[in-house]
């Protein structure tokens, strides 16, 4: 069970964005995207969810070519978490969380299966609570899990997050963190664009490093988390350390002097 | 209560809207009198009946399509008129009276549905690919030089007499319509209802935005073609058999989120019962002001709306504050 992408290029208004990108996504991994602002790790999530359509190069899965799947059988494999958090009218939390089903619904109405995936997802965020408030009334981190609530609810094999943790503050940010792990867990691919590199240390199975559109690095966080990438990519002076408790922390002392 | 509550009592509004249209007027027409073989009777068949018709259809496809474009934009200030179908059809209009064409059977309405035709081909050619900013984009365009055309025609109008006759009818009205009138706009109408009708789960997925659509295998640019299609032949033919009636499209679906909730697909239906209980109400008080003549629906219908729209506007603001 992997995500496959092979020489992906992606072009627009004749600037390229991606280039040349060659990595692996598997299932029962969290892959973490890291890159700077403008690095084309957005990009790259939308070739993977099938929003863009690459044009060089192949994005698969299970050795189908995503661009030329079916809408909706490609929406009922592959989630996406879209960046902004949009929601954009006073629905109900538990509304929102059934248009997950839509890839999955015939006709009109829920099915039983619908609902059982529904109320599943839910309870694994612990969002029953509010389940019949507007999504509107709700706070930055009860949105964050609703709107995760609603990819879950398609059941989808793999799930793309794009900035899943911006606005949130530390302790919903976690939350986040650890529903996506727990997927993981739970057999599921999951691939998350994230900017804290703190977070991508201690929660990514494995790294994908883009800069200025290519792939810089990719492998393990001690393959791609090395002073002299960060420097290269960030500007950034910064470390990997073994903490009191054995686990593996980052450290950043400041931007690099030039 | 409920949601089909809700919507059997609108559904049971609609049909006494419709009674009140068909018996309202300067004369007052009883159903017993409805099949009689006089003048009641006549009345009856030849000018309550079709008003009374179109008032549904017309309001029933501008409730309707409000809320569909309302949806698809995400934006609770879009109405029909933002895509600039109204306006071209009325220049369709506006030109046939101007040449005469209007003397012609169903020369108007052909000539009407030609300017909405144009129109919906304009935009689809406009907005291919470009999403939602693009569309509202090339409605504008569209509805500021029809605007332009329309006005330039009525100036270089030959007699005060035929400018006139252009300004009325632009003004909306459903006054001495014909079942022949009705029968030409309703296929029109019909399929437009049914394209928009579809598309209320594709309206759902927006919540999303259009990224979130688009990963739930929604079709995006399907859905701005049916909804096109879908407007410009509905609203095209309301426009072509009574003009350009203002303000339904945009209120209706305002109201009826207010009592069924927000969610897009929930408010379609109701949204075009709720455009038919308007219009057919508004067009059942204008016969019974007092005077000659009577007041144009559109100006009626503009009227009632803006303060009443200003009056929702100062509830939801300081219900938001």
């Amino acid at each position: 069970m992997t995500l496959i992408i092979r020489k992906l290029g992606f072009t627009h208004a004749r600037q390229p964005i991606l280039d040349g990108i060659d990595a692996t996504f598997e299932a029962g991994k969290l892959t973490v995207i890291l890159g700077p602002n403008g690095a084309g790790k957005s990009t790259l999530l939308a070739c993977l969810a099938g929003l863009l359509k690459p044009d060089a190069g192949t994005a698969s899965l299970h050795d189908a070519d995503i661009t030329s799947m079916a809408p909706t059988a490609r929406a009922r494999q592959i989630g996406l978490l879209p960046q902004g958090a949009e929601t954009h009218w006073a629905i109900t939390s538990m509304a929102l969380v059934a248009l997950g089903r839509i890839p999955h619904m015939r006709g009109a109405g829920t099915s039983t299966d619908d609902r059982r995936a529904i109320s599943a997802a839910m309870s694994a965020t612990a969002t029953e609570g509010f389940a019949y408030r507007p999504v509107t009334q709700l706070s930055g981190g009860e949105r964050a899990r609703v709107l995760l609530a609603r990819v879950l609810a398609g059941e989808p094999d793999w799930i793309l997050a794009d900035e899943p943790l911006a606005n949130l503050d530390p302790g919903f940010q976690l939350d986040i963190l650890n529903l996506l792990r727990r997927q993981v867990e739970a057999g599921k691919g999951v691939v998350a664009v994230l900017h804290d590199l703190h977070h991508a240390v201690r929660f990514a199975d494995h790294l994908v490093l883009l800069h200025e559109g290519r792939l810089f690095a990719q492998g393990s966080v001690e393959d791609v988390i090395t002073p002299a990438n960060l420097a290269h990519v960030y500007g950034i002076d910064a470390n990997l350390f073994k903490d009191e408790e054995g686990s593996v922390q980052l450290f950043i002392k400041g931007k690099v002097r030039s | 209560m409920n949601a089909r509550a809700l919507t059997s009592l609108l559904l049971l509004l609609t049909l006494a809207a419709f009674l009140l249209s068909l018996m309202a007027g300067k004369v007052w027409i009883w159903p017993t009198s409805w099949a009689a073989d006089n003048a009641d009777g006549w009345i009856f068949l030849e000018l309550r009946l079709p008003r009374a018709l179109l008032g549904l259809c017309i309001g029933a496809v501008l409730g309707l399509s409000g809320a569909v474009l309302q949806g698809y934009l995400r934006n609770p200030l879009a109405d029909p008129t933002v895509l600039g179908v109204s306006a071209s059809a009325a220049l369709g209009g506006v030109v046939a009276i101007y040449v005469g064409l209007n003397l012609l059977p169903f020369g108007l309405f052909a000539c009407a549905m030609l300017g909405a035709g144009f129109s919906i081909l304009l935009l689809l050619a406009i907005s291919r690919g470009g999403g939602s900013v693009g569309f509202i984009l090339g409605g504008m365009v569209l509805s500021t030089l029809a605007g332009a055309l329309t006005a330039f025609v009525i100036s270089i109008a030959p007699n005060p007499f035929a400018a006139n006759e252009i300004i009325n009818w632009l003004m909306g009205a459903l006054t001495d319509r014909l079942m022949a009138d009705v029968g030409t706009a309703l296929p029109f109408m019909a399929l437009g209802v049914a394209l928009l009708l579809s598309t209320g789960r594709a309206l759902d997925a927006l919540t999303l935005g259009e990224n979130g659509a688009k990963s739930l295998g929604i079709n995006l640019s399907r859905l701005q073609w049916i909804i096109v299609l879908g407007v410009g032949l509905a609203v095209g033919a309301s426009v072509a058999v009574s003009g350009v009636v203002g303000f339904v499209g945009l209120i209706v679906p305002h109201l009826i989120r207010a009592i069924y909730g927000e969610q897009p697909s929930t408010i379609l239906l109701p949204s075009a019962l709720g455009g038919a209980i308007l219009t057919l109400t508004a067009d059942s008080l204008v016969r019974l002001v007092p005077g000659p003549g009577e007041v144009r629906l559109g100006i009626a219908m503009a009227v009632l709306g803006a303060p009443f729209f200003l009056l929702l506007l100062l509830r939801y603001r300081k219900g938001a504050a």
